[in-house]
């Protein structure tokens, strides 16, 4: 479904993505873990179509979306929903008008159809009769929720979901992770994620790599991940400072 | 023109002092920014004719550009008006003579809808709505609801920067015609109540002299005005980064290099329009 080839990019001096290799299939967990400012979220905007790569491509079905106009890449973006680390509302409509945004827009749907539409993707997050807030009056819980909503509304095929449990309590980010997995089996989705949190990927991956210094080391399930010999990945995963990465 | 603008900023600033730079970078610089402007104008030239218009956000910014503008219009054009009225009386009365104020009506009409109403209502609104417009976009940027849009597929070219870009080519002139109406009114009011100037003649001389082309002109000018105040307003906000900071240098940034460019070309469009036709 997704195909990261020899993925190269840098900001100026610095090399952040340095050949990056990946494939997500149909219907699969993803997450790609590694320390804050690795490139996680660079991998995730190219994949998206956000960043053009330096060098190697990126291919949704076979299609290389680098060398798409823009018409056709906003095409292949709406086949994505993405789930924002601040959850990315758009703080000038309420939450109703957030979630229907891509269907207003882009489908011939009429607005008695919108409104069931947003009702059933704000219900399978959990959320009722709050389509007239604003996103000032929902808590950091409340707004990822909207912000997955808004996701998931226009029916996407793959989701894409960044730094998911940041800056939520335990509770509210082991709620989170059962909505990653509950979207999967009702949406039959393929699901890439990113994260440093381990008790998230854990739970949710079918299979987990790790990015470090520009390239993914290690991929496997999360079994194979808990018992790597590498021992960057076994650092990472066990959070100690002592250890081969000592650029934190 | 545009980078030389920044560069002045950047040069003033007093963070960039102690980094002493080469030449060839302010160059490239300046290179750079002259591309992105060029490239945002083609880019909303080339999505004004595409669909879905953006209707509502068109509506809300005529209301914000417009409406919400009347009234700091209203009192600079007044003033500019009556300050206007002030110096031309004067200046017949002392250089021509007694009886010639009435002379001074065409010279107000001509002198506020050419060239001070375009320029007071332009520099009015960069501060105004083309810093709003910078801060609303680059807070957007920081907090990643541009990248949102753009991955529920929406341009944000088209969403954001052609509806205020359109909104502001048509109510510059709009205001501008407004505050020529206030400016000539307060001028007149000035000659003839306060001062005693004739009327009936002050009336005659300036519909004599007066040509539609006038003030034709200043709308002219001031639709250009409209063009750089929302393409600097959205190119400074898209290009926001660093968190508050950066959103307060964006708003900054952009009224100082849409007034300073709006004088700029101010004098070249009164070269290039010819004065009457």
């Amino acid at each position: 479904m997704i195909r990261v080839i020899d993925l190269h990019k840098s900001f100026g001096q610095k090399k952040v993505l340095q050949g990056v290799n990946l494939r997500l299939k149909h219907g699969e967990t993803l997450v790609i873990i590694g320390q804050s400012g690795c490139g996680k979220s660079v991998l995730l905007k190219h994949i998206i179509g956000l960043f053009k790569p330096d060098k190697g491509s990126v291919l949704v079905d076979g299609v290389d979306i680098a060398k798409l106009k823009d018409d056709e890449l906003h095409k292949v973006t709406r086949r994505f929903g993405m789930l924002f680390q601040g959850s990315a509302l758009f703080d000038s409509m309420t939450v109703g008008q957030n979630v229907s945004f891509g269907l207003e827009r882009y489908t011939d749907f009429s607005q008695e159809e919108i409104k069931e539409l947003v009702k059933e993707s704000l219900a399978k997050v959990g959320l009722i009769g709050i389509e007239n807030l604003m996103p000032y009056e929902l808590s950091g819980g409340m707004k990822k929720r909207v912000g997955l909503a808004r996701a998931i509304a226009y029916r996407p095929d793959i989701i894409l979901y960044d730094e998911p449990s940041t800056g939520i309590d335990p509770i509210r980010a082991d709620a989170i992770n059962e909505l990653v997995i509950r979207m999967k089996e009702e949406l039959k989705v393929a699901t890439l994620i990113i994260t440093h949190d381990m008790v998230s990927a854990y739970k949710v991956a079918d299979r987990i790599g790790m990015l470090y210094e520009g390239q993914i080391i290690e991929m496997g399930s999360p079994e194979e991940i808990k018992n790597s010999d590498n021992q960057v990945v076994q650092q990472f995963i066990h959070g100690k400072a002592e250890g081969p990465i000592k650029n934190w | 023109m545009l980078g030389l603008l920044t560069w002045s900023f950047n040069l003033l600033n007093h963070k960039m002092f102690p980094i002493a730079k080469s030449p060839l970078y302010y160059f490239n610089s300046f290179l750079q920014q002259v591309g992105e402007v060029g490239l945002l104008f083609f880019q909303t030239f080339k999505n004004l004719f595409k669909k879905p218009w953006e209707k509502r956000i068109f509506i809300q910014q005529l209301e914000e550009i417009g409406v919400r503008s009347l009234p700091v219009v209203s009192l600079t054009a007044a003033f500019g008006g009556l300050v206007f009225g002030l110096q031309t009386y004067l200046g017949f009365h002392r250089y021509i003579g007694p009886g010639s104020e009435t002379y001074g009506g065409p010279i107000i009409s001509l002198g506020l809808s050419k060239e001070l109403i375009p320029i007071l209502v332009g520099l009015m609104v960069s501060g105004r709505v083309g810093s709003a417009m910078a801060a609303e976009i680059g807070t957007m940027k920081i907090t990643e609801q541009i990248d949102a849009l753009f991955s529920l597929g929406a341009d944000p070219t088209r969403y954001l920067v052609v509806p205020r870009t359109l909104a502001s080519l048509v109510m510059l002139p709009c205001l501008t015609i407004y505050g020529d109406i206030i400016g000539m009114a307060a001028g007149f009011f000035y000659n003839v109540y306060i001062m005693g100037v004739n009327r009936v003649l002050y009336i005659r001389n300036t519909l004599l002299y007066m040509e539609l082309w006038d003030i034709m002109s200043g709308l002219i000018k001031s639709a250009v005005f409209g063009v750089i105040i929302a393409l600097i307003g959205c190119w400074q906000g898209l290009r926001t980064e660093g968190g508050a900071e950066g959103v307060g240098r964006a708003t900054t940034r952009t009224v100082v290099i849409a007034s300073i460019l709006i004088l700029i070309v101010n004098f070249f469009l009164s070269k290039a329009l010819p004065a009457d036709i």
